[in-house]
């Protein structure tokens, strides 16, 4: 979140509300922000240096504050862009959580259907992500954040079918059926 | 309104079954995914709805009728005027040029020459590669064959096009242009597209997905208390 206002504040002055709405326009897929969030983080970018206020500006409407970036805001958001993220060492998840304990209380049959019934949740979702990649409308942005989620859900339902075969060729060697009989 | 069915289709290859009675329906300017893994029966089953290979047992129906018991003549005629059929990789004519390899089938059909000609380079055109239209394959890109490919695949206007891993030897971004172009075409001219893919972000710009697993039609998912395994049905 700071740094996202301190992107935001390197393309001009803003004050909170406009803040606010840039990066609910600039990240449409995150959740909008709160604008008790964004004063209480403008405050902290204050306190540290990173941002200063530079004006009120009242529009006829309540006073507002203006904010600008300071020299030491510019570097702390370049060390931030130019510094790699890490990959995630492990992903956790609830999706993987709820599937390992359905394979432990749950018989074959029952995960299986458990397994199928998330697929297709999944799929549902890709389907309409995809829909709106390539609505008219849909600015690079949303494109961007679509597509991010769209990797994310195709993992996720690769992993899923993978477990789904995985699950049923457990079910054949314990059955001792052979492997055109599922 | 469905146009293209199976009914009870199976399919072997000597003694190892590929399709074990797959009932589906294609309805007219419907997007349908076959998704499921390696050796599922995905090809086969694309194959038999386009008439390339005969069924052992079963129906496939053309608006009613039964497809697979028509002729190779007959089933080659009806893949020449009323279907297209598209392929990962390797379908272009080496020695002819772009625009030659796209007015092939309507030169097939009959139709002039100068007339086959525009028709493709307004093909080429489409999907964004006009540029070569007298360049041959072997000077091209993965991602420009394709895209020539596809154009071919469309340029008689085929009322079904069967689509196995289009952009299976495709970058994603160079593929998702292809897929795009590719829907957005289908949808205007009310082609359907029976889209075969092993891939969940292929399969989601269908309407509608069926997998399939050791050759037949997997329910399970449709609902918790649905009987699964052991039996499809």
């Amino acid at each position: 979140m700071p740094h996202v206002l301190l992107g935001l504040l390197a393309t001009g002055d803003k004050h909170g509300y406009e803040l606010k709405r840039a990066h609910d326009e600039r990240l449409p897929q995150a959740r909008p922000v709160a604008f008790g969030q964004v004063y209480a983080t403008l405050s902290r970018l204050q306190r540290d240096g990173l941002v200063v206020p530079t004006g009120q500006n009242r529009d006829g409407g309540p006073e507002r504050t203006t904010y600008a970036l300071t020299d030491d805001g510019r570097a702390a958001l370049d060390r931030w862009l130019t510094e790699v993220e890490p990959p995630l060492p492990y992903v956790a998840s609830t999706l993987l959580t709820k599937v390992a304990v359905t394979l432990l209380v749950a018989d074959v049959d029952r995960a299986r259907a458990c397994l199928a019934a998330q697929r297709q949740a999944h799929t549902a979702r890709l389907r309409e992500l995809t829909a709106l990649k390539h609505a008219p409308a849909a600015s690079l942005d949303d494109i961007v954040a679509v597509d991010f989620a769209i990797a994310h859900l195709d993992a996720d339902l690769r992993w899923l079918q993978t477990t789904l075969s995985r699950v049923a060729d457990w079910h054949r060697e314990v059955r001792h059926e052979p492997a055109t009989d599922s | 309104m469905s146009q293209l069915q199976t009914r009870d289709l199976v399919k072997s290859y000597g003694r190892t079954p590929a399709l074990r009675g797959v009932a589906l329906d294609v309805d007219e300017g419907e997007i349908l995914a076959v998704t499921g893994p390696s050796g599922c029966g995905k090809s086969t089953l694309l194959h038999c709805l386009a008439g390339i290979l005969r069924p052992d047992a079963g129906q496939v129906l053309w608006r009613g009728e039964r497809l697979d018991t028509w002729s190779e003549a007959a089933r080659s005629r009806l893949r020449r005027t009323e279907f297209g059929v598209l392929f990962q990789f390797g379908q272009l004519v080496a020695e002819l040029t772009a625009a030659e390899n796209v007015a092939l089938p309507l030169l097939l059909a009959g139709t002039g020459r100068r007339e086959a000609r525009e028709a493709a380079v307004t093909w080429l055109h489409r999907f964004g590669v006009a540029e070569l239209a007298d360049v041959r394959p072997g000077e091209m890109s993965g991602g420009q064959q394709q895209r020539c490919a596809t154009a071919r695949a469309l340029v008689t206007g085929p009322r079904v096009l069967f689509a196995d891993e289009p952009t299976g030897a495709l970058d994603s971004l160079t593929g998702e242009e292809v897929l795009t172009t590719l829907v957005r075409v289908a949808r205007e001219q009310r082609t359907s597209i029976v889209l075969v893919t092993h891939e969940p972000r292929i399969a989601a710009y269908a309407d509608r997905e069926v997998t399939l697993r050791d050759g037949t039609v997997d329910h399970s998912g449709l609902g918790l208390d649905a009987p699964l395994i052991g039996g499809d049905r």
